[in-house]
């Protein structure tokens, strides 16, 4: 294994939760926070691919300001005070998850991926226990074009880690978004079907980040499809040892 | 103008029995139909899934028999895979089948039917319940408990507790059975079997009591309809169609189920969602038939069972041709139980059950399926279409219900013949009208609620449609 470099990076001293906590000045609060554990939920940031701040569930209050600031994209900043649980936080978690299951069509009891699906681990965790918002009940779409894979779009939650881990990767760059707002989706190359992209590489990265039933293998049934992960660290600690 | 007496009942609760009877001018019954909710729009919705999602799909939407279900739709999956399903999965899906008979019939018979057979259909709703029974005969009540645990067991211990909605999968089962759940079973088989044999014992004597309920419980001629294996034997997981009339001649036997659709049509009425499916040599009404238990028994030739075997011959002995009170359904499920577990013994004691090779696999290799096999209730059927993909662009669904609908009219409209007079409505015939419906067993969910109690409201309307009397079930 190779040593650890020892960084020369300054170091910047804060507050979490009234802990005193330290971390290097490039590092987002989300990671001084899990170097802590101190948690803090997160649907669309995954370890080993670059942070976008979609999904907002990371959400945490700095002392002194109105506005929330996405833990995974704001950096630490000297002698800040961050909160992770307020009053206030926890009810817009639960809302913003609400939100996410009456925007599109979620049906666990019949889902590949129940049991293994973070959404659904999320909003137990946040307790969630009802919908208060009217289910929009979007006439959307599955793709099953591809020999291996399919997406069913009625439980993506537009979170990007499928475009992400593509392009930053697997550096196919199939994936990405089309349209705005909640009409957006994702589309493989020129919104083709997926099985007819010539940039596919059929790896399954996408399918193996992809937090919710939206991407599966093909041919699993209900609660079948339990998403392999450890890969991403491992791939990504690879590349960099070979960057250095 | 005709009266109409209408039952009906007041929460919109899912799975409800509305019964409308229509009186003539002279107040005698002129015609009685009942209309059940049950899960529809059910084909539209499909459309776009993964056919790999269908057997959990369908078994989720239909709560009452998700293993029937799941059986249907596998098969129907199978011929999506065109793949060979390997021997031990069918053979472990045929006693998951047979588990699912055994804790649906025994709840039937026990749970909701043995209160007006022990203590009388006049006996009001607060009195005539499993309560009760286990109050006047302790032994039946814990019989009934036991054999429905045994069916339970059965589909636990294969498919796991809370019936994994992915055990039987497309191309066959997820998992093999293990050495510990096939001993389980047949540890728990012989007391099974005793206690099949017993009830048998006490129905059969206790039977000359019911005559009454022999003579008008739904007891007309129609057709009965049902799966048998290639020697003309009772079947419930694949088979082909055999159909008999009424005077017990086979008039169409091996009709392939690929071909259901050149034989079974499906009649619809505007008051209600149900589908009337009808044998099409026929025509509509005649073409009426029955399924489930009593269709299977009438048709079946012998079960290939030894004691099952011999409690056929003595229900053949019953009439004459087809045995056609509906009272029969009551005998007819307890012969299953019997058979059931007779099969269930015979399928475990092969070792190759034990084998680890039960599923196989395969892309979507044809584009059409059709899935038939014997829910507790009768024949289901599921068809699917899929494209390319392997997406559902069609599909279609036969329930057993939905067979029975003709014949459950009938059967309520024969009671409302024998004990509706005048301008009002007695417990008492709510009471036989529930009976008669129940001895059907169709899958609402109302005739497992409240322990039994159906939920109707009965209405009486007169000529100018201005209600006489009112009677409710909640
Ligand atoms: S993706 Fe997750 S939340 Fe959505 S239906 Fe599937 S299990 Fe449920
Ligand atoms: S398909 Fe999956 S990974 Fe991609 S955006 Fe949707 S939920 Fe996220
Ligand atoms: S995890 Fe930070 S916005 Fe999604």
């Amino acid at each position: 294994m190779s040593p650890v470099p020892i960084t020369t990076e300054p170091v910047k001293t804060f507050k979490i939760n009234g802990q005193d906590v330290s971390a290097r000045e490039t590092e987002s609060i989300l990671q001084a926070a899990r170097a802590h554990n101190i948690d803090i939920p997160t649907l669309c940031h995954l370890e080993g691919l670059s942070s976008t701040g979609a999904c907002r569930l990371c959400m945490v209050e700095i002392k002194g300001s109105n506005k929330l600031f996405p833990a995974c994209v704001t950096r630490v900043q000297e002698g800040i005070e961050v909160m992770t649980h307020s009053e206030r936080l926890v009810k817009y978690r639960r809302m913003l998850m609400e939100l996410i299951f009456s925007e599109r069509n979620h049906v666990c009891a019949v889902c590949v991926v129940n049991g293994h699906c973070e959404l659904q681990s999320t909003a137990q965790k946040l307790g969630m226990d009802h919908v208060r918002y009217p289910y929009l009940n979007p006439q959307l779409e599955v793709d099953a074009s591809h020999e291996r894979y399919a997406v069913d779009h009625n439980r993506c939650i537009l979170c990007t880690r499928c475009v992400r881990v593509c392009d930053e990767i697997e550096t196919a760059h199939t994936w990405d978004v089309m349209g705005r707002g909640i009409g957006s989706k994702v589309i493989t190359d020129f919104n083709q079907p997926w099985g007819e992209s010539e940039t596919c590489t059929r790896c399954g990265k996408c399918v193996n980040v992809c937090p919710t039933g939206a991407l599966f293998e093909k041919g699993k049934s209900v609660a079948e499809m339990a998403k392999q992960r450890q890969f991403l660290p491992y791939l990504v600690s690879r590349r960099e040892a070979m960057i250095e | 103008m005709q009266k109409q007496i209408v039952i009906e009942p007041v929460t919109r609760i899912e799975g409800h029995a509305k019964i409308t009877i229509q009186l003539a001018d002279d107040g005698s019954v002129a015609d009685a139909n009942i209309s059940v909710t049950q899960f529809r729009g059910f084909e539209k919705f499909v459309v776009g899934r993964p056919f790999y999602e269908m057997p959990s799909l369908t078994a989720r939407t239909c709560g009452i028999c998700p293993v029937s279900h799941l059986i249907a739709a596998s098969k129907a999956c199978d011929q999506i895979l065109s793949v060979r399903i390997p021997e031990t999965a069918n053979k472990l899906r045929r006693i998951l089948n047979l588990g699912q008979w055994i804790q649906s019939h025994a709840l039937n018979f026990f749970h909701l039917s043995s209160p007006d057979l022990l203590l009388g259909m006049d006996e009001t709703p607060e009195k005539r319940n499993i309560f009760r029974v286990m109050e006047v005969a302790p032994e039946k009540a814990r019989d009934g408990i036991r054999l429905r645990a045994f069916g339970q067991t059965v589909i636990e211990t294969l498919a796991g507790k809370r019936i994994h909605p992915a055990w039987v999968v497309p191309g066959g089962v997820s998992e093999p059975l293990s050495v510990e759940g096939r001993d389980k079973l047949l540890a728990l088989l012989p007391e099974a079997k005793e206690i099949a044999l017993r009830t048998l014992r006490w129905f059969k004597q206790s039977m000359s009591q019911y005559q009454d309920y022999v003579r008008t419980f739904a007891n007309f001629p129609s057709l009965f309809l049902g799966l048998v294996d290639p020697s003309g034997n009772l079947e419930h997981y694949h088979g082909r169609l055999r159909v008999m009339d009424a005077a017990g001649r086979i008039i169409a036997d091996q009709l392939d189920p690929l071909d259901y659709q050149n034989y079974i049509g499906e009649a619809i009425e505007p008051w209600t969602f149900l589908k009337f499916p009808y044998y099409k040599p026929a025509g509509y009404p005649e073409g009426i038939y029955r399924v489930g238990p009593l269709a299977r028994l009438n048709i079946a030739t012998q079960t290939g069972m030894p004691l099952a075997d011999e409690e056929l011959a003595e229900f053949h002995d019953l009439e004459r041709g087809a045995a056609l009170s509906s009272f029969y359904y009551h005998y007819a499920r307890l012969i299953e139980i019997l058979y059931a577990i007779e099969q269930i013994e015979r399928l475990l004691a092969d070792p190759a059950i034990l084998r680890k090779d039960v599923r196989a696999t395969g892309g979507v290799n044809h584009h059409e399926g059709i899935g038939m096999s014997e829910a507790p209730r009768g024949m289901l059927l599921h068809h699917y279409k899929v494209d390319e993909n392997g997406l559902v662009t069609w599909a279609n669904l036969i329930i057993a219900s939905g067979h029975n609908n003709l014949a459950m009219n009938r059967g309520v409209l024969q009671v409302a013949r024998h004990y509706v007079n005048g301008n009002t409505l007695t417990e008492g015939m709510l009471n036989r009208v529930e009976a008669v419906v129940r001895a059907f067993d169709p899958c609402l969910a109302c005739s497992t609620h409240a322990l039994g109690q159906m939920q109707m409201e009965i209405t009486l309307l007169g000529p100018d449609g201005q209600a006489l009397d009112r009677l409710a079930r909640l």
